[in-house]
């Protein structure tokens, strides 16, 4: 009893559920030609999208992948001949790379941690509904707007030594009676890239937090707040503990991405002075910019190394917790 | 819900608000308050923070010494072609990410969130050297294609999340109504999800307006540049124009900022699925 209608909602239907099946034998031909259908159309959706992916940034990817085993230089393009660990040992011996290593651990850290502070107090403040919620939330959301280049441009003028307006503001408060040379010195470089990129990141975690936080069923508080848990107890027995899995998701995507964000730094120092606020990736497209490919790939597979064994400490460090509490 | 907040409680909450608001609009105040003041009282004692005479010196200076409005049609037509194009591939794959189930979906999604992790300059030098051969440097189509192809990654998981709050029966009975996959697509789902797709193309537009090292890689005359290409190349190693800076920041932030007023509601919705969900 297939009638012309259930044919076309078995053909229409991509769902295992669909209505009403004629017997058995047609149906394993019909579903045959169900599969072959659907593969065709999910190829035929994604295959525009794979062509660019795959020709435009999978194929760059790789091939610079490899020419960090080679020896390839803009300025020498006869030989790119395999020199198998050449380019990492060229960096591991360069003593600048150490300072690297160390400032990319510092722009990280002191980075994340007033972000994740600050936003997640923003967002527990954010939380209780007043006049103007929305339009707050869109005002501090504009940062994001801005590319990390120009954030970068910004602040250097803020952080002008002579007509800058950080100076201006803290001789104002009696902070200082003399310019501070914020960018010409590399540990007040250090702080004022920091200072900008805490500007920039802060909206972030609001945002996550927030979303999280409006996960947490009221049910939950309520209850905490019938066996009289005060508000400190609550947020920490309760409220966190519900949104660790979130909060420690964004904190390892923010450490990657901020780890991989050298936009504010080439804007405001370009790794000044004299290479002391470069982090890996700035440093790479130094590196790239002298025209050796060669080494900055490599330096481009060690930033991959390093994120990748710290996202599987990472979780693994997640997942034990887990199960030591429940 | 929770409990009654204390007077003190609140007073608290709002000034800290208040700060960090002051703190998040200070910056773009300054850059746009330094923009309209003349050459002379960028650099002048004591620092006034309201210009004495507001003046368009820095912006006519932009447009007549430096090319600006070269790079900002540039800038313009660059990101809206690419962001267009790149909106309507992801539209295609994210919809069969969320409708489909297959073998290599996970690999597939996966493969679309490496993207994001790995530094890109990685690709720089081989891209440069793949777009040599195809003589696409130096020429504004070759950095439309390569920006089509770094928006498609997250504009897919971005949309991907919008699409699980659109119900399948709505396509499905399009389909039975004799529409085919595509049509259904176009006609059915696309008006519903209307502010979705809107918020991830302008998603794309503002990371392709804002986009650096690629167009400095590939960008070499000055008719092709973009707004950040132009910016970088006025930084000429210690001397900054700041007139001319400012009045060139102001002009780049204004039209995302404007953008991402509309569209931040939305933003956030598929920047927070797209996490949450993991």
């Amino acid at each position: 009893m297939t009638s012309p209608r259930t044919e076309t909602l078995e053909r229409a239907a991509t769902s295992p559920s669909a209505p009403r099946r004629p017997d058995p034998g047609t149906r394993r031909s019909q579903r045959r030609t169900f599969t072959v259908r659907k593969s065709l159309t999910i190829l035929a959706f994604l295959s525009p999208a794979l062509i660019f992916v795959i020709i435009f940034v999978y194929y760059p990817m790789i091939a610079g992948s490899q020419m960090a085993f080679r020896n390839w230089n803009l300025s020498n393009l006869t030989d790119t001949s395999w020199v198998g660990f050449k380019n990492f040992a060229a960096i591991l011996t360069d003593p600048v790379f150490y300072t690297v290593l160390r400032n990319t651990a510092v722009w990280v850290v002191a980075s994340l941690v007033p972000q994740f502070v600050i936003g997640f107090a923003l967002a527990l403040w954010l939380r209780r509904k007043f006049a103007f919620r929305g339009l707050y939330q869109a005002l501090i959301f504009f940062p994001w707007a801005i590319s990390g280049f120009l954030i970068g441009i910004l602040f250097r003028w803020m952080f002008n030594s002579e007509f800058g307006v950080i100076n201006d503001l803290l001789s104002k408060v009696g902070l200082t009676d003399q310019a501070i040379p914020w960018l010409a010195d590399p540990t007040t470089a250090m702080v004022a890239i920091i200072i900008a990129n805490v500007w920039y990141g802060v909206t972030f975690f609001t945002i996550m937090i927030l979303a999280a936080l409006q996960s947490v069923p009221e049910e939950l508080f309520e209850a905490a707040a019938l066996d009289g848990a005060g508000k400190t107890r609550t947020l920490f027995r309760i409220t966190i503990p519900y949104i660790r899995t979130t909060l420690a998701l964004t904190v390892l995507l923010r450490v990657i991405w901020i780890f991989n964000f050298p936009d504010i730094i080439f804007g405001m120092t370009g790794g000044g002075p004299a290479n002391q606020t470069h982090i890996i990736t700035t440093w790479m497209i130094a590196t790239t910019q002298r025209g050796d490919y060669g080494q900055a790939s490599a330096l481009g597979l060690i930033v991959v190394g390093i994120l990748l064994i710290f996202s599987i400490f990472y979780l693994l460090a997640i997942r034990e917790k887990k199960a030591v509490t429940t | 819900m929770i409990d009654r907040e204390t007077r003190l409680a609140r007073t608290i909450r709002i000034v800290f608000l208040a700060i960090w608001l002051a703190i998040t609009i200070f910056p773009l105040y300054w850059i746009t308050i330094t923009s309209f003041k003349g050459p002379g009282a960028i650099f002048s004692f004591p620092l006034t923070y309201w210009p004495e005479v507001f003046s368009l010196e820095n912006y006519v200076n932009l447009f007549s010494k430096a090319q600006f409005g070269t790079y900002l049609a540039n800038s313009l037509v660059i990101a809206a072609v690419a962001a267009t194009v790149a909106t309507l591939i992801s539209l295609l794959s994210a919809y069969v990410l969320a409708r489909f189930e297959f073998r290599s979906k996970g690999a597939l999604m996966m493969a679309f969130l490496v993207t994001q992790m790995i530094p890109a300059f990685i690709a720089l030098g081989p891209l440069y050297l793949m777009m040599s051969q195809l003589g696409l440097v130096d020429n504004k189509f070759g950095l439309v294609l390569v920006y089509i192809a770094i928006c498609i990654p997250f504009c897919t998981v971005m949309l991907r999340g919008f699409f699980a709050n659109v119900p399948d029966a709505l396509e499905e009975a399009a389909m039975i109504d004799g529409c085919s996959r595509l049509g259904a697509l176009f006609r059915v789902i696309v008006p519903v999800m209307k502010p979705g797709i809107v918020a991830a193309f302008i998603f794309n537009f503002v990371n392709c307006w804002n986009e650096l090292f690629l167009s400095v890689t590939l960008m070499n005359r000055d008719q092709n540049k973009t707004i950040p290409t132009a910016l970088n190349g006025f930084i000429s190693s210690f001397n900054i124009d700041w007139g001319s800076m400012s009045a060139a920041a102001v002009l780049t932030i204004i039209p995302t900022m404007v953008l991402f007023a509309f569209a931040s509601r939305y933003i956030v919705q598929g920047l927070t699925a797209g996490a949450v969900k993991g």
